[in-house]
């Protein structure tokens, strides 16, 4: 049914972040249509108004512009969509950094650690 | 707009709802969710007309809710409604004759999303497929009141995902208020926009569900859990 979300975080957030996603792995490109509200509601099982938040949301953060009449899409503004990614990639090393430093690593064997993890993945071959 | 204003009904001695007051506005769906025998089907019974207040009154766009009421009401029951020897198509004709805002060209239409054959025989559908034709009846119509009672129970996912892309395909949420009883509240969490809590008759518990999850960090069943407690 839909897909599973997390009981932590309001939903329409968390659909703000798939597309977010999506925007940065290049499944959705500038100048893009995003599916109307009711069709994104359909595909996701979710209710309309909590759809409708999400664009809001994503309007807000300019990540996307509504054009009257026309729909919703992905901004063509190159700079955004680069921060975005900026702004994803430091939410993410945030938490890593945090989590290490609550198990009392330091620095420098943070860094090793990472070096030695992205090492070992490609002597394997990604995947 | 749904309102109910102080309303008790009695069965015997026995309390069905106990002096209940509040309303809920169209462009909405809610969530009625309590365990058995706390007064969810007694409330949808109420706003259908089917029965009546002991004391208080239900109004439904203003007007009093009783057996007129069915012409602004759908309501899907929890009870199995088909008569056997009729075919789809005939189920269909049937609706049509009771129900002025019911179309038949919408049914038709989510005859097929639903998958159903009309001419098919009624006592040869399967447990889901009865499932979907209720949905396909209730939905057919332009009822501004659409009343959902266990829609999902005893189906198994196929059937419930596809009953909830039917109410999300052809709800009009510019005009309609719908209410879901159930008690199966996981999977259809995220369609909802509040849930009302029911238990021993009275409402204890109503929220905003995206509220919910921003302000406490809580899904509805986290929260059912806490207060169902007792």
């Amino acid at each position: 049914m839909g897909e599973e979300f997390q009981a932590s975080k309001p939903i329409y957030m968390q659909i703000v972040d798939k597309i977010n996603q999506q925007i940065i792995r290049g499944d959705l490109l500038p100048g893009n249509k995003l599916p109307s509200v009711r069709e994104m509601a359909i595909q996701t099982g979710v209710n309309p108004n909590t759809i409708q938040r999400t664009y809001s949301e994503l309007e807000r953060m300019e990540i996307v512009e509504t054009r009257r009449g026309q729909g919703t899409f992905v901004t063509e503004n190159d700079n955004l969509i680069k921060e975005l990614k900026v702004r994803l990639q430091m939410e993410i090393i945030e938490g890593f950094f945090n989590n290490m430093k609550e198990l009392g690593f330091s620095d420098e064997e943070m860094l090793s650690g990472l070096e030695f993890y992205i090492k070992g993945k490609r002597e394997k071959g990604y995947d | 707009m749904i309102e109910f204003q102080n309303v008790t009904k009695k069965y015997g001695r026995e309390y069905g709802l106990n002096d209940v007051t509040y309303s809920l506005e169209k462009g909405k769906i809610y969530g009625l969710l309590g365990p058995n025998g706390s007064g969810k089907s007694t409330t949808l019974k109420l706003i259908a007309g089917l029965v009546h207040p002991t004391s208080g009154q239900v109004l439904v766009n203003g007007k009093l809710a009783n057996r007129k009421i069915a012409n602004e009401v759908a309501y899907l029951t929890e009870l199995d409604m088909f008569y056997q020897p009729f075919k789809i198509k005939d189920m269909i004709d049937f609706y049509a004759t009771q129900f002025q805002d019911f179309r038949i060209d919408r049914a038709n239409e989510l005859l097929q999303f639903m998958k159903l054959d009309k001419e098919k025989n009624i006592k040869q559908l399967s447990k889901g497929n009865r499932g979907r034709l209720k949905l396909v009846l209730a939905l057919a119509r332009e009822a501004s009141v659409l009343l959902l009672d266990e829609p999902f129970s005893g189906l198994d996912p196929m059937v419930r995902d596809s009953i909830v892309k039917g109410l999300l395909s052809y709800i009009d949420f510019d005009n309609q208020i719908v209410i879901i009883a159930t008690h199966e509240i996981d999977e259809i969490e995220p369609l909802l926009d509040e849930v009302l809590a029911i238990q021993d008759g009275k409402i204890i518990g109503r929220h905003n569900v995206e509220e919910l999850r921003e302000m406490e960090g809580l899904s509805i069943i986290e929260w059912m859990k806490r207060t169902f407690k007792e």
